[in-house]
């Protein structure tokens, strides 16, 4: 009969109605600057930029070698190289001077967070943040990241993304205990070529 | 002559005015509701409560409605070039319609205004509606609802050609 | 104080203030202090409204609606308002400037005038007149063009496609709108708002038994001046006017901050005024609905009646969806002016027959005939079922 769709319909959203006031499970909506979802573990906003030690500018793992400003898509990487080197502060380029960022700008509103800069950076200097409440009134400088701004500590890292924390821990010890085996076997074997050096091989590509 | 009077007339004059002098046809259409709001004002004040109402509702309501869609729907919203001949037969034909009416309006005898105004009360007119004049409004709808079913059979007619 | 002190304050209150003010202005001042107040009552109301509409329609949908700006969200409209306000006015450069800003003035004034005739309590009407109805009517007719000044005066292809769908509802849902009270004008013989109560009144032990609305034809004539009030303030499941996805908010597309605050508040209002009428027409207006709750005052129970009819129009709107154009014109036609003919058919039969149980099934048996009739026809011999989606099960 004609209306009994519309009474059905009625009868529905007036179940729900009620039904939103006793039970909470109806009841969806995370209220947000209050409640708050747990964010998984792969969650990735914008790129943060590695140190190690507790100086955020001489631990900085990064050695300009500006592959991510070359393999990011929107371009929204902007590194100039230092004309000197800095020394190998936080010990993990076996203790050689390394270039570092004289600047290293990242333009938030340009980033599309693909992770590529995470993906192809060598030296483990670049990783995904999982900050989201970011919004500025300053939608130009504001919104230009720099160096100070993008450091993080490790245990930063370790903090929000464990998993993959540890294996990129664990690459840079193997890597390490590589680079320390390295000398010992040039030792051994007399008369042998020094190991080119990984920041200006990197650089050179 | 009363201040209100007064007003509704100037409203009424204005309104017509502006719908002859009006370069856009909306906007003629629009100075004609204008104007056809003041003459149900004047009802009002003269005491026709249910003349000037149903003026509103069938004027503004229907009619302007009517004129406004139909220009529209013919596209005639580029401003007609004026032309003398048109304006001449037009001044001729109000100057005509205009004797007509104060011919009937002065031979009527309602010129004197001696004649107390009867205040019908809506009820008295619904009576006689519905009693005395049973017939003309019978004969009235009759005609209306032959026009409306001549309406359909006309655009039905159209609707099967371009099929 | 006795209960009817306090039904009747305000109008005790408004004849000191007037004897209180100089001989010269006492009409002026009379006429003022009848209208300030329902210029004061209905936009604070609307206010009201909106919260309540969102937290409704919220409810329905599973979600918390509104409920950050102060306690539970109630301070939302005031945000709102100061939002309007602040907001920039943008004229188009095409538009037609003056037509495009009397538009919403217009639809808001003609909103108000239709409150001129509802009474909102016992002895509160702004203007008693014989041909009340006619005159809720005519106001009604100016908001059409008002309407269409806004979508025309726009100069933009959207807003004129809106306010011509506005129209030709308007017009088309017009016609059962008006045959269905015109129903109960045969039986209460006046059109004045306040006789059309007066005839509602009277208790059969505790049941209100005069209330139009508990007859057959007035059962029927009141669902479908319900139908027809939705469609005439452009209310869900006939808001294609104003339909979001195809013609952008409609004829009021190119209005900004408090130009398009008008329009929401001349909806409101109009739907508002054409509730009271619903309630004046069919629900006895201000009386009580039992006969042992008179002493609670006659202006509570209109707005308590009005709201009830409020609520009825967010649930159908959080229901509903939104009509395709044939079907609007073809439920207006094939449906609604049919079933308002037949409520005029058996009011008439319901003048004429001496009261009693017979009478009412007498008057019963067209309306409920035609309706399945209509039912059966309209359906086309399609049945109500459960739709399955091939692809997405």
């Amino acid at each position: 009969m004609l209306g009994i769709g519309i009474i059905q319909g009625l009868v529905e959203t007036a179940r729900n109605f009620f039904g939103s006031y006793t039970s909470k499970q109806r009841l969806t909506t995370v209220q947000f600057p209050d409640e708050r979802l747990i964010q998984p573990e792969a969650a990735r906003v914008f790129p943060f930029l590695v140190y190690d030690t507790d100086d955020w500018e001489k631990g900085l793992r990064c050695v300009a070698c500006k592959i991510c400003e070359v393999e990011c898509p929107p371009q929204c990487i902007s590194i100039t190289k230092s004309a000197d080197k800095k020394p190998d502060y936080s010990g993990i380029y076996s203790g050689k001077p390394q270039f570092y960022p004289e600047k290293f700008d990242i333009d938030v509103s340009v980033c599309m967070s693909c992770q590529i800069c995470v993906e192809v950076c060598p030296f483990e200097a670049i990783k995904m943040d999982n900050a989201f409440e970011l919004s500025t009134d300053d939608r130009f400088g504001g919104l230009m990241w720099d160096k100070q701004r993008l450091a993080m500590p490790n245990s930063h890292y370790q903090a929000i993304h464990p998993t993959d924390a540890a294996e990129s821990d664990a690459a840079l010890a193997e890597k390490k205990a590589k680079a320390e085996a390295k000398p010992a076997a040039a030792a051994a074997a007399a008369p042998a070529k020094p190991a080119p050096e990984k920041a200006g091989a990197a650089t050179e590509r | 002559m009363t201040v209100p009077f007064l007003i509704l007339a100037a409203i009424t004059i204005a309104g017509a005015v502006a719908a002859m002098t009006l370069r856009k046809l909306v906007h003629c259409a629009l100075a004609l509701a204008v104007s056809l709001v003041g003459l149900a004002g004047l009802y009002l004040d003269l005491g026709a409560q249910f003349v000037g109402l149903a003026q509103v509702l069938v004027y503004v309501g229907a009619v302007v409605i009517l004129i406004v869609f139909a220009i529209l729907l013919t596209r005639g919203d580029e401003p007609a070039s004026p032309r003398v001949g048109r304006a001449v037969s037009g001044v001729m034909i109000s100057a005509c319609v205009f004797g007509v009416l104060v011919w009937a309006v002065v031979s009527g005898g309602a010129a004197q205004g001696t004649a107390a105004p009867s205040l019908a009360p809506i009820s008295d007119i619904g009576h006689a509606m519905m009693s005395r004049y049973i017939l003309p409004l019978e004969v009235v709808g009759l005609l209306l609802t032959a026009a409306l079913i001549g309406a359909v059979v006309i655009a039905m007619e159209e609707k099967r050609r371009t099929k | 104080m006795t209960t009817q002190a306090v039904d009747q304050i305000f109008v005790t209150i408004k004849h000191w203030l007037v004897l209180q003010s100089p001989a010269v202005i006492q009409p002026a001042v009379s006429v003022l202090l009848s209208v300030l107040p329902l210029l004061i009552i209905f936009p604070s109301l609307f206010a009201v409204t909106t919260v309540l509409e969102r937290k409704g329609l919220g409810r329905m949908q599973n979600r918390y609606g509104p409920n950050r700006v102060g306690p539970y969200g109630f301070l939302q409209p005031l945000a709102d308002g100061i939002k309007a306000l602040i907001k920039e006015d943008i004229v188009p450069v095409g538009a037609d400037k003056l037509v495009h800003f009397l538009a919403p003035l217009l639809l808001v004034m003609t909103a108000f005038l239709e409150y001129a005739v509802i009474p909102v309590g016992r002895n509160m009407v702004v203007a008693d007149m014989d041909s009340a109805l006619v005159f809720f009517f005519a106001a009604g007719a100016a908001m059409e063009v008002s309407i269409f000044m806004a979508g025309w005066g726009s100069r933009n292809k959207y807003s004129m496609l809106g306010a011509m769908r506005a129209v030709a509802q308007m017009i088309s849902y017009e016609a059962p709108l008006i045959l269905s009270s015109i129903a109960v004008v045969m039986i209460a013989g006046s059109l004045s708002t306040t006789t059309i109560v007066e005839r509602q009144a009277g208790y059969w032990g505790v049941w209100p038994y005069h209330w139009y609305v508990f007859t057959p034809w007035g059962m029927a004539g009141f669902v479908l001046f319900m139908i027809a009030a939705t469609a005439e303030s452009n209310r869900s499941p006939f808001d294609l006017p104003e339909g979001e996805s195809e013609i952008i908010a409609g004829y009021f597309t190119e209005y900004s901050g408090f130009k398009f605050a008008l329009f929401f508040l001349g909806e409101y209002l109009g739907m508002f005024a054409i509730s009271g009428l619903a309630v004046t027409l069919f629900l006895g207006g201000w009386a009580a609905p039992l006969s042992f709750l008179t002493f609670i005052p006659s202006w509570i129970w209109f707005f308590a009646k009005l709201m009830t009819l409020i609520a009825g129009f967010i649930w159908i709107r959080g229901t509903l969806p939104r009509l395709r154009m044939d079907q609007l014109m073809n439920f207006a036609w094939k449906f609604m002016l049919p079933m308002t003919l037949v409520v005029i058919f058996s009011a008439g039969i319901w003048r004429f027959m001496p009261s009693g149980i017979v009478r009412w099934v007498v008057c019963a048996i067209p309306i409920v005939l035609l309706y399945w009739l209509l039912g059966r026809a309209l359906m086309g011999g399609r049945k109500l079922e459960k739709r399955t989606y091939r692809f997405a099960e």
